[in-house]
């Protein structure tokens, strides 16, 4: 066979062992997912440990969220006076600032911070537990981890994420009318009563909870599978930790986009 | 031996690791009640075997009855039944739960598995921290503790559930001369109290014949001699020998394969 025959068909067959691979990744954190979810069995988490990952990885990042939404939503206010000023709408900056933070950057600004700081944190945690032979030790206990440890962490992000994602979008609603009202000098009736005319309640605020809801099961997942499926090796849990938060900011920016176009009809 | 005689019985066991045979049709017999040592040299799988056993691997085929339960058939919940019912591991590392104190370690399994009141489980607690020698330091955490004083309390917690078999991971590695001989005495001491059955994986040879009344050697996948040690020591053969006695070569070479030396240094790199 010709040489140029056989290389093209060693990287065919490259191809399909890293796809295959791929798949069986996906497969196993399916199965992994489904046994994590329903709560009881051997050794199960009460309510106690889901309130206290929910304090772990909730009530913890309320600091990031709370500021970070509050500069966004400054930014937009800021932004969005220069533009709307432009066709003498400025009336129109709370509605601007409330939409496009209930809409989209309330819940996806939200899940990438929370991918970045309990996201990672939940990975090293769970590595480390591997590492040290946490894991194993519950086993052999006859405690099954997954209904230890993951369940109770899965469920926390799930409640945290649509919780934080609201409080973001509360906090850069008032950044914006900080910056448009006290500074710009928009009329404080016209950004409250446009903003509260054109808000739908489930067009807006639900679909972005809907949306928040996803982001909140899927980079939790994430990051709890990631732990769990490191390499027991300081190496190991380092690259679980940054696949991380990279998967799960696409995960979250890609979903971002299907969830979008089918809550509008376009798909 | 017979069955019955056997806590743990283990035939045609198979397994490997990628290419690598680990375990080459392996039967073995623990016998109930006694402390069996497993050595051989690193990388024979003494570990995996311990896993194999505590149900935390499938083998390629063959085996392994605990109690009269084949352990690579049960369902997850099964599996999870007998492991608390019957099993209770020390790990190498300790394996302590970083995240809680020495007291509230050892209550981990009673608090799980029971729905005992408060004020009895910290008279078991303490009952069995008083056994390990650390009931005093109950109120510190794992960082807190040396190595010798997190195995200890790893120990006491793994007998908190009262396990029939108790299975080390390398106990004795890694400690001061003071804290070995505690140890050593522990294992013997929790195994004649508690009547349990101990299977030990251990690299020190003059530790382990001091308390162990059955040694079982691995080599290459399979098992190459078990006896008492007095008797390993006189009759085993040559490898048997070798290894007890800790020479450096002989049937088991010192290099590992290689060409010939006088080829090796003097080809010719390109």
């Amino acid at each position: 066979m010709a040489e140029w025959m056989t290389k093209v068909l060693a990287a065919i067959q490259q191809l399909g062992r890293f796809g295959l691979a791929k798949v069986q990744v996906l497969g196993r954190a399916g199965v992994f997912l489904l046994a994590s979810i329903p709560w009881g069995g051997p050794g199960s988490a009460g309510m106690k440990d889901l309130i206290k990952q929910i304090y772990s990885i909730g009530v913890r990042s309320l600091s990031i969220i709370v500021v970070a939404g509050f500069f966004v939503g400054m930014v937009l206010g800021l932004q969005g006076y220069t533009i709307l000023s432009d066709f003498g709408s400025e009336a129109a900056l709370g509605t601007m600032v409330s939409l496009t933070l209930l809409r989209e950057l309330g819940p996806v600004v939200t899940a990438l911070l929370f991918a970045g700081r309990a996201g990672s944190a939940l990975t090293a945690e769970i590595g480390l537990m591997k590492a040290t032979e946490q894991i194993s030790a519950m086993e052999m206990m006859g405690v099954d981890p997954l209904k230890r440890i993951i369940t109770p962490r899965l469920w926390a992000g799930f409640i945290a994420m649509p919780i934080l994602a609201l409080l973001f979008s509360l906090v850069g609603i008032w950044g914006g009318a900080y910056v448009g009202i006290n500074m710009l000098g928009v009329d404080e009736g016209a950004y409250w009563g446009n903003m509260q005319a054109s808000v739908e309640f489930y067009d807006d605020v639900i679909k972005g909870l809907i949306k928040s809801l996803v982001f909140g099961l899927v980079v939790t997942w994430i990051a709890v599978y990631q732990g769990f499926d490191s390499m027991p090796t300081s190496e190991g849990i380092s690259k679980a930790t940054t696949q991380t938060v990279v998967v799960a900011s696409l995960a979250v920016l890609g979903l971002d986009f299907v969830l979008t176009a089918i809550m509008l009809g376009s798909i | 031996m017979s069955s019955e005689e056997a806590f743990v019985s283990i035939r045609g066991l198979l397994f490997s690791r990628g290419d690598r045979l680990i375990f080459d049709h392996l039967d073995l017999d623990i016998p109930r009640g006694k402390i069996t040592a497993i050595m051989g040299p690193s990388g024979t799988g003494k570990t995996t075997l311990l896993r194999l056993i505590g149900g935390q691997l499938l083998p390629d085929s063959g085996t392994i009855k605990v109690d009269g339960h084949n352990v690579p058939t049960l369902k997850r919940a099964q599996l999870f039944e007998l492991r608390k019912q019957t099993m209770g591991m020390l790990f190498q590392s300790g394996a302590l739960f970083t995240d809680l104190s020495v007291f509230d370690n050892v209550a981990f399994p009673i608090r799980v598995h029971t729905d005992l009141p408060e004020s009895m489980i910290r008279d078991l607690v303490l009952m069995k921290l008083e056994a390990v020698g650390l009931r005093g330091a109950r109120r510190l955490m794992p960082a807190e503790l040396s190595g010798g004083m997190a195995r200890r309390v790893a120990l006491a917690r793994t007998i908190a559930l009262d396990p029939e078999m108790m299975l080390y991971d390398e106990p004795f590695t890694g400690l001061d001369p003071i804290s070995l001989s505690v140890t050593v005495k522990l294992i013997k001491s929790l195994n004649d109290a508690l009547n349990l059955t101990s299977v030990l994986v251990t690299h020190d040879i003059d530790e382990a014949c001091s308390i162990a009344d059955y040694v079982c050697l691995l080599s290459e996948g399979k098992v190459i001699g078990f006896d008492t040690p007095e008797n390993l020591i006189k009759n085993g053969s040559e490898q048997v020998r070798q290894f007890m006695q800790g020479e450096p070569d002989g049937p088991v070479p010192f290099h590992f394969p290689a060409a010939d030396i006088s080829t090796d240094l003097f080809k010719r790199v390109t």
